[in-house]
């Protein structure tokens, strides 16, 4: 009676067109690959160039090959080909199928490389369900590199690196790729199959043809593993091999579907229109009409402009934010700013300060190393930068009372509690507000509208703004009362 | 990047973001990435398999303090890494060294323009602070239509028997892929090396640094010149191709070199290379995340120009001082 497994078979007589007619590896033999004989990965290649053909691929094929046995796919298939470095193809891949959506794009790897050196990118490219196809071939060994344990081999499975059998103790267990694989969310096909006799290779051809055919239809991430024979390293014959395959390997890898989600997926869209070139600068937010008002209010005459100020504090205070309306102040009234952050990894109370300048004229260097004005929210920070406040300048303090040891001859003081002047405003977090309209008020050269509109640029929340305003007017009227009180 | 028609992927690691510029770069298109040392290190080995495989890309490597962790402030200490490539194999990658926001910009557009020139890696290599700070920036850049390169493989007929790789077994075949780079390099040695002068027509001493120092080394100038001593800057844009015939042109009018830098001197060698011992060289650095303030450069400047016999020209000084009283 007819096997009914068997029922689909066909012989399939010639070389699949997705083949070169001859073989360039090696010179004087161009029929033979450079496969040993009973390997495996002759009958993947058949299998995969044949699921190619049938498809309708060819030209739209990418075959990613890494190192190890599989590394000379490229002297083999006539598709688009592209070597990888070791366990790298699934990054590869990934790239190169978001970058060519129209191509259909294989990544043909070892266990070795696959399951050991490259099991993050298989692992991520699989997550992010990455519309290729791997086939995963899996002989429980290094072959390539003569036969060292890698993470599939068999528990007491002899190997160069485990002369006395792999133990689980010393070696762990066989790494479980499909298993493993198939716990995510985001493969669409993950099915191990194996080549150790005819019914499992009818079935291994159909699996590598169905995981081709998924990413032709934009389904999503296909993995075939194949376990397959390895009769050199194995030191095992051709038929000896084939049957280690089916009565051993499949014991500790069983054969099977493990996702299939096919149905419940719908193609990718395909890629929307690449805008053209005149929309980009306004796709980008640098099309002239979006750019920053700029010389918006610019200042006239040409008096020299120098302000630099050093505003340093905790994480948290609003240090950087500070920094930035008095620098987005400066370029809307047409000057030359820079604005330089510095700060320590922590998102909340690390220490945090930053440099600006404003000047008329291009900026040399944007460190603020003698600053004009410092801005100091807490003891700390005024303790650090100080002594570097250039003679004629101004330190603002955030704190009820200036250490008397930091008073120096000819640097003036605004010392007063910024923070619990705002909380009465209405929010302590504007403290860094008040303390910059003392800073707007020393330096005089900002024109009012430019502080409006940096502020609108950066705090988008019209609550914000409002409250921000205020403390800025609220700033330069201590100041004004500290400077009339002397 | 999605509303641009272009493409950004969140890689896993660095190590597969640089595979993905290879799969990006191989398929033909621009593709770029960027991290800081730690993150370069890990790039290392994608780096020499592109230059290997002769595909363009861009990487932006904001530099910050290590070894190892190190920490997340600003150095220059992975001057050898990027210039002298920390990949294995007779490769180089271009390597651009900008100083300004600006400069980021403009050098971030040549940096793909001469990776796609040269089918090479092209390094934009800043420091934490240029790589962090904000100043006004003028895009005057035009956009590049998309290109196919005729060896790219873009899944279609048309690049089918295409085939990126760097493997050559063949002896020969792989000495004859090197020559090839090399002479690739030395051409682009000929035609790539940029840097700016800064005051160097009279300058007897000539103060070398890239990145922020460069920036530092301006108000130093800006300092030594009031106070009449005649300093310049040359300061490389490309660390590689290094500006050595600009340092040899120097060499006939300056009389001392002073390199700074925020590494160990890594650049220093490459500065003692191209003088070549035709004039002295000195060093200031700072490491850590450190920056050599105005002042200590400053007095370096003026203690070797003591050292050195080389007179504050005092009319010069004078006038100057003059001047800036009047601006007063």
């Amino acid at each position: 009676m007819p096997d009914s497994s068997l029922a689909e078979y066909e012989v399939v007589r010639g070389k699949a067109r997705s083949f070169y007619p001859r073989y360039e590896r090696k010179e004087e033999l161009q029929h033979q690959t450079h496969f040993c004989p009973g390997c495996g990965h002759g009958t993947i290649h058949k299998m995969v160039a044949a699921a190619i053909d049938e498809l309708g691929v060819q030209d739209r094929s990418i075959m990613v090959g890494p190192v190890g046995c599989s590394v000379f796919t490229y002297y083999y298939f006539d598709v688009g080909n592209v070597q990888a470095a070791h366990g790298r193809a699934p990054a590869v891949a990934t790239a190169i199928r978001r970058s060519r959506p129209h191509g259909i794009v294989i990544s043909y790897q070892g266990d070795g490389d696959l399951s050991a050196i490259g099991s993050a990118e298989i692992l991520h490219a699989a997550n992010r369900g990455e519309n290729i196809t791997v086939i995963f071939v899996n002989n429980a060994i290094y072959s390539m590199t003569g036969g060292q344990a890698a993470p599939t081999t068999l528990l007491g499975q002899k190997s160069t690196t485990t002369p006395n059998g792999r133990s689980a103790a010393r070696e762990g267990y066989p790494l479980h790729v499909s298993e493993l694989l198939a716990t995510l969310d985001a493969p669409v096909y993950i099915e191990r199959v194996g080549l150790g006799d005819n019914r499992q290779i009818v079935q291994a051809a159909r699996a590598i043809r169905r995981g081709i055919e998924y990413q032709v239809r934009g389904l999503g991430f296909s993995l075939i593993e194949v376990l397959s024979p390895c009769p050199t390293i194995w030191k095992m014959s051709p038929v000896d091999a084939q049957h280690w395959v089916r009565d051993v390997m499949e014991k500790t890898f069983p054969l099977g579907v493990f996702v299939d989600r096919a149905h419940d997926r719908l193609p990718a869209p395909p890629p929307s229109a690449a805008p053209t070139l005149a929309d980009l600068p306004h796709l980008l937010g640098v099309a002239d009409q979006d750019l920053p008002e700029g010389h918006a209010h610019a200042l006239s005459g040409d008096l020299p402009v120098d302000l630099q100020v050093r505003i340093a504090g905790f994480g948290g205070q609003g240090v950087l934010l500070l920094g930035e309306v008095l620098a987005e102040a400066g370029l809307d009234a047409g000057l030359e700013v820079s604005w330089l952050p510095s700060y320590g990894p922590e998102m909340r109370s690390g220490t945090s300060n930053c440099h600006v300048r404003i000047a008329r004229g291009a900026i040399d260097s944007p460190l603020v190393a003698t600053p004009g004005v410092l801005v100091a929210m807490n003891e700390p920070s005024l303790r650090k930068f100080d002594l570097s406040v250039r003679p004629g300048g101004w330190v603002i303090y955030n704190g009820d009372e200036f250490p008397a040891d930091c008073r120096r001859q000819g640097v003036r003081v605004l010392a007063l509690p910024f923070t619990r002047l705002a909380d009465a405003m209405g929010d302590k977090r504007a403290a860094n507000m008040i303390m910059l309209g003392a800073v707007l008020e020393i330096a005089a050269i900002l024109p009012r509208q430019s502080i409006g509109a940096a502020l609108r640029r950066l705090v988008k929340n019209p609550r914000w703004v409002e409250l921000d305003e205020r403390a800025i007017a609220r700033g330069r009227e201590l100041l004004r009362q500290a400077l009339a009180e002397g | 990047m999605p509303e641009t028609g272009g493409v950004y992927v969140q890689a896993e690691s660095e190590v597969a973001a640089i595979n993905m510029l290879y799969g990006a770069a191989a398929a033909g298109v621009r593709a770029m990435t960027a991290s800081s040392g730690p993150g370069i290190s890990l790039m290392q080995e994608g780096i020499s398999y592109m230059a290997g495989a002769e595909l363009p890309c861009v990487i932006a490597d904001i530099t910050r303090g290590g070894p190892g962790l190190g920490n997340i402030a600003a150095e220059q200490s992975d001057y050898h890494q990027v210039v002298k490539g920390g990949g294995h194999g007779n490769y180089r990658t271009l390597v651009l060294a900008p100083h300004s926001v600006q400069e980021m910009a403009d050098l971030t557009a040549l940096a793909f323009d001469l990776a796609d020139r040269y089918r090479n890696p092209v390094v934009l290599m800043a420091d934490g602070f240029i790589g962090q700070m904000m100043e006004p920036v003028a895009f005057t850049q035009s956009a590049t239509p998309p290109r196919l390169p005729s060896w790219a493989v873009a899944g279609t007929a048309a690049t089918r028997n295409n085939l990126i790789s760097s493997l050559h077994l063949d002896q020969d075949d792989l000495e004859g892929h090197n020559r090839d780079l090399q002479a690739k390099y030395k051409l682009a040695e000929q035609r790539e090396a940029r840097a700016e002068q800064w005051l160097t027509a009279d300058a007897e001493i000539v103060l070398v640094g890239y990145g922020i120092v460069g920036r530092i080394l301006k108000a130093v100038t800006a300092e030594a010149r009031a106070c009449g001593l005649k300093v310049g800057i040359l300061r490389p844009i490309s660390l590689y191709p290094f500006p050595v015939a600009q340092l040899e042109r120097l060499a006939l009018s300056a009389r001392l070199f002073v390199v700074v830098e925020m590494s160990n001197g890594q650049m220093l060698e490459d500065v003692r290379l191209a003088l070549n011992g035709a004039r002295p060289v000195e060093f200031l650095n700072r490491m850590g995340g450190n920056v050599p303030s105005h002042d200590e450069v400053l007095r370096r400047v003026h203690e070797l120009a003591r050292r050195e016999g080389i007179a504050h020209d005092t009319h010069a000084s004078q006038s100057l001082r003059e001047e800036r009283m009047a601006h007063a």
